[in-house]
């Protein structure tokens, strides 16, 4: 007689490992870092480089006398929060704010829930969030691009276009959509090239790392609701493109919002996910205090995530519905 | 009978702490620890209602019907924060603003409810005295480490004395946001403070 065996369940494993998505990852955010350093000069991008290698440095710490996993190996994820928290910071952001801001996002939105694949809220953007509150002179000094990898001394601070809409009106705007689209505006470091995110995004897309469904809910939702408000007032709402072009719907849409921990699991609820990010991140903008709304928008549907979870479980295969 | 007497006294500080183990009285423990002046005062505060509530009403435990005790609790309850509150506007008028609404709220505490509750209507005088006086001064510690961690990260300062420059402040730990981070972080390590009490008490 044949003597069956079966081991714990997955018994199909991908060859994937968690390394090998982080470091697509970072490839894909290569593009948006060197469109920074020829913005914003060669701080912002050294502020990349040091989120992403004092991430992994206070990671292996946490992990090693903290935590007490004495066999844990960097897996570069503590590297892609860092770099993507310098990516949503201002270039007027010091070293060590930036530090602070890392060791809160690993420390508490990571770590504290219990690690790489637990935490409910993206560990970034709440380390974003912590800062706004905590530092919000440094968190909302914006420069207006350099256009020059060499020169950064002279540097001019300038409003963001949202928040020019936001205080003055659509018709005072000083940037054009090609200005929006290439990235020569004010903005976070690596929210500003609407065309390098792309690039990115194209190759996790190829590389089959990220699902579509979030980005397109979520801009397309932003579309829906910018179009409307455009034929209600186009000077105090602005148009449906500058909506898109603008702040950080680009970075958040591709990068945050399609964090694998932090968003759901089906398609259905990937569209919800969207969908409900696109209306709070619009709300925000046009209603609410701040000019931007994605981080906060992102970090408030984070908190939705398993009760979308819930709801939208697939059935299991050959369940009848009762 | 000094142990049990010690022991009633003493719980209150980590075992039984009524903010990090307990977590009773959120409401003034969130909202008024922005400096470690204020969570002192407002621990004080609660404490000297604990302790004469908890006096008076182990004294009257026989006497209370058991349907009505609560309304009588807190009526007794109410005399005292009475008294608390304009003895505070009386000789403390800047902490008294400070606090405000909180002051009247104690009398909604569920920490004196709580104690009134479960342990002064139930024991005699001097065991309801000694463990209001012990809760209250967990309680004031509780607050007291709360505040002085958030005014010392938040503004720089401990008791108003200038620690460093206001160029380190992190905002957020004077916001509502920092109190819960603060409360939540404390009550980790205690937790964890309990773990390892436990596990020396199991390899004994």
């Amino acid at each position: 007689m044949m003597k069956l065996i079966t081991g714990n369940a997955p018994h199909l494993r991908s060859k994937d490992t968690t390394s090998k998505v982080m470091i697509d990852v970072i490839i894909a955010l290569i593009p948006a870092l060197i469109g920074a350093w020829y913005f914003f000069g060669f701080y912002a991008f050294f502020l990349a480089i040091l989120g992403a290698v004092v991430g992994e440095a206070f990671e292996l710490f946490i992990m090693r006398y903290l935590r007490k996993d004495k066999s844990f190996v960097p897996n570069g994820s503590a590297a892609v929060t860092g770099i993507l928290l310098a990516m949503n910071v201002s270039p007027a952001t010091p070293w060590w704010v930036m530090i602070l801001g890392l060791v809160f996002a690993l420390g508490v939105a990571k770590h504290a829930f219990g690690g790489l694949g637990m935490n409910i809220f993206n560990p970034a953007l709440a380390g974003r969030a912590f800062l706004l509150t905590s530092f919000p002179v440094y968190m909302t000094t914006w420069y207006k691009p350099a256009l020059s990898f060499s020169k950064w001394i002279d540097i001019q601070t300038t409003a963001t276009p949202l928040a020019i809409l936001k205080e003055k009106g659509f018709s005072h705007m000083n940037v054009s959509y090609a200005d929006l689209f290439f990235g020569s505006r004010a903005g976070s470091i690596g929210e500003t090239s609407v065309l390098l995110l792309l690039i990115g995004f194209a190759y996790l897309v190829i590389r089959g790392r990220i699902k579509l469904m979030i980005p397109i809910t979520y801009i397309g939702t932003v579309f829906l609701m910018s179009s409307i408000f455009y034929f209600v007032s186009p000077e105090k709402f602005g148009t449906p493109l500058f909506h898109i072009l603008s702040g950080g719907l680009m970075l958040g849409a591709l990068f945050m919002a399609t964090d694998m921990v932090t968003s759901p699991m089906t398609p259905k609820g990937q569209a919800i996910f969207g969908i409900g990010c696109g209306l709070m991140t619009m709300l925000i903008r046009y209603f609410a205090g701040y000019p931007e709304g994605v981080s906060l928008s992102i970090l408030l549907m984070n908190a939705f995530v398993p009760l979308i979870d819930r709801y939208t479980q697939p059935r299991i295969f050959g369940e009848v519905k009762s | 009978m000094p142990s049990k007497s010690w022991k009633e006294f003493s719980k209150g500080f980590v075992v039984e702490n009524p903010t990090f183990v307990q977590a009773l009285g959120m409401c003034p423990t969130l909202a008024t620890t922005t400096s470690a002046k204020n969570g002192f005062g407002m621990g004080l505060a609660a404490t000297a209602v604990l302790v004469m509530s908890n006096i008076v009403i182990s004294l009257l435990r026989k006497t209370v019907p058991e349907k009505i005790r609560i309304p009588i609790f807190i009526t007794i309850i109410a005399s005292f924060v009475t008294i608390v509150d304009l003895l505070m506007h009386a000789f403390v008028y800047d902490l008294w603003k400070t606090l405000g609404l909180f002051i009247p709220l104690i009398v909604v505490n569920c920490i004196i409810m709580g104690r009134a509750e479960a342990f002064a209507s139930k024991n005699n005088v001097w065991y309801s005295l000694l463990d209001g006086l012990g809760m209250g001064l967990g309680f004031t510690a509780s607050l007291t480490l709360l505040g002085a961690i958030r005014e010392l990260l938040g503004s720089g300062t401990l008791f108003d004395i200038t620690i460093w420059g206001k160029a380190f402040n992190v905002f957020i730990m004077i916001l509502p946001p920092g109190a819960y981070l603060t409360l939540g972080l404390l009550a980790a390590l205690f937790a964890f403070i309990g773990m390892k009490r436990k596990e020396r008490g199991n390899n004994k």
